[in-house]
């Protein structure tokens, strides 16, 4: 009737999304178990997922990293710091750079044709089927999809990373003529293997989950209509970039 | 059939290139390569101040990595600071009056120990300890000490680091 009502009812059904997320989150948990009988779904999933996302993943992490150590050499020079390059540019990527791009990535590639497909399942009772046929859809569509979303996330995170690093010597070394023992050596010296690398592979798990568990929550609640699936696929870019980042923060506050 | 295949097969190389990349980034970007080389055997030494001096920070003979820091300490009771080098067994033929002194790479760069060797036929052990040591060059009683001396009046403050070679662990 009036805004107050309206703005009211936006939060409720806001709180009740994230409540139904939730939920659904552990009822896939749930279905885990009776989904490794679906093997074979979740390596095609990875494939679909994973594998076809890698030119993506692997385009932009080679500029990423290019343009990161041409924009550091700039500030570097300033303060006639440029041996640093490589550390920097290493330390960015790992820690940052790639978890959070690749997610972002991976929500407009992967994250996106799984909210539509299971969206278009819905709108066409094919998981109203399922059911009839006694398989749980929640095991046989779901699961796998999330499944192979946490387990692809991390391994294109680490392509996306040694993509940039590989870039960024491209640019620093090759072009800009930084020498390349000094770039090897001050990376390795300041590196650290649990502090940076594997730091950024528990975050790429963490935004893997989160980014498949809004694609598929979307898909599944989707009203089923053609308007329905384009609205959710088009949240599902939204608050997966929304989530991914606000949750990157409180990761690297306590990460740190 | 063959199209199960090539999902398969397909998504096996892409698990593998992942991990190939992990490796990748484990190995060519950390130093982990540079630990762990072989056993090590801890030597301890005392400093007045050990500065910024971090856990895992290396020790080097003429700048060469012999070794890391494997604990910084308070000694409780002569208030100073015990700290533990893990030196790699293959570096054994270090004289035991060798000093230890604290340096820092470059002019803001990390710290450092660097060991300088001594002339004595014995050899360092397990568990032996440094006597000759230096602390930490500060640059703010550096800096301070230059600003004092600069205005004159350097009889009003002590300088602050005098006599930072101590024989700590005797007397």
């Amino acid at each position: 009737m009036n805004g107050r009502f309206l703005r009211g009812g936006y939060l409720a059904d806001a709180l009740a999304q994230v409540g139904a997320a939730g939920l659904f989150f552990f009822s896939i948990l749930g279905a885990l178990p009776k989904s490794l009988r679906y093997v074979r779904e979740t390596v095609r999933q990875v494939w679909f997922v994973g594998a076809m996302s890698l030119v993506i993943i692997m385009t932009c992490g080679l500029f990423v990293g290019m343009v990161l150590a041409l924009q550091l050499y700039h500030t570097l020079s300033i303060f006639g710091g440029t041996e640093a390059l490589g550390t920097v540019v290493a330390l960015s990527l790992l820690r940052e750079l790639g978890p959070v791009v690749t997610a972002l990535l991976f929500a407009g590639r992967a994250g996106t044709s799984i909210t539509a497909e299971i969206g278009l399942m819905r709108a066409t009772d094919q998981l109203a089927a399922m059911e009839m046929m006694a398989v749980d859809p929640i095991a046989y569509v779901i699961a796998p999809r999330f499944l192979a979303g946490v387990i692809a996330m991390p391994l294109l995170a680490c392509v996306f990373n040694a993509l940039g690093i590989f870039g960024g010597h491209l640019v620093g070394v090759t072009w800009l003529g930084i020498d390349n023992g000094t770039f090897w050596g001050n990376m390795t010296a300041n590196v650290d293997l649990w502090d940076d690398v594997v730091n950024g592979v528990w975050k790429s798990l963490a935004f893997g989950a989160v980014v498949t568990l809004i694609g598929v929550f979307q898909g599944y609640t989707t009203p089923p209509t053609s308007e329905g699936v384009a609205y959710a696929t088009t949240r599902t870019v939204v608050f997966s970039s929304i989530v991914v980042l606000a949750l990157d923060f409180v990761l690297t506050a306590f990460l740190m | 059939m063959t199209q199960r295949r090539s999902y398969a097969v397909g998504t096996g190389l892409f698990i593998v290139l992942g991990f190939a990349a992990l490796a990748y980034l484990a190995t060519q970007t950390t130093s982990v390569a540079n630990y762990r080389q072989g056993d090590s055997y801890a030597v301890k030494a005392r400093f007045g101040n050990v500065g910024q001096l971090k856990l895992r920070a290396p020790v080097k003979i003429a700048g060469v990595r012999i070794g890391s820091v494997a604990s910084v300490q308070l000694e409780p009771e002569k208030l100073d600071a015990l700290v533990t080098l893990s030196i790699d067994k293959r570096f054994h033929e270090i004289p035991d009056d060798s000093s230890a002194v604290i340096f820092t790479s470059g002019l803001l760069g990390d710290q450092y120990v660097g060991i300088q060797p001594g002339g004595s036929p014995e050899m360092l052990k397990d568990g032996d300890e440094l006597i000759l040591t230096q602390s930490a060059l500060q640059l703010e009683d550096l800096i301070g000490k230059f600003l004092v001396n600069g205005s004159g009046d350097a009889n009003k403050k002590p300088a602050p680091t005098q006599g930072t070679t101590k024989p700590a662990g005797g007397a």
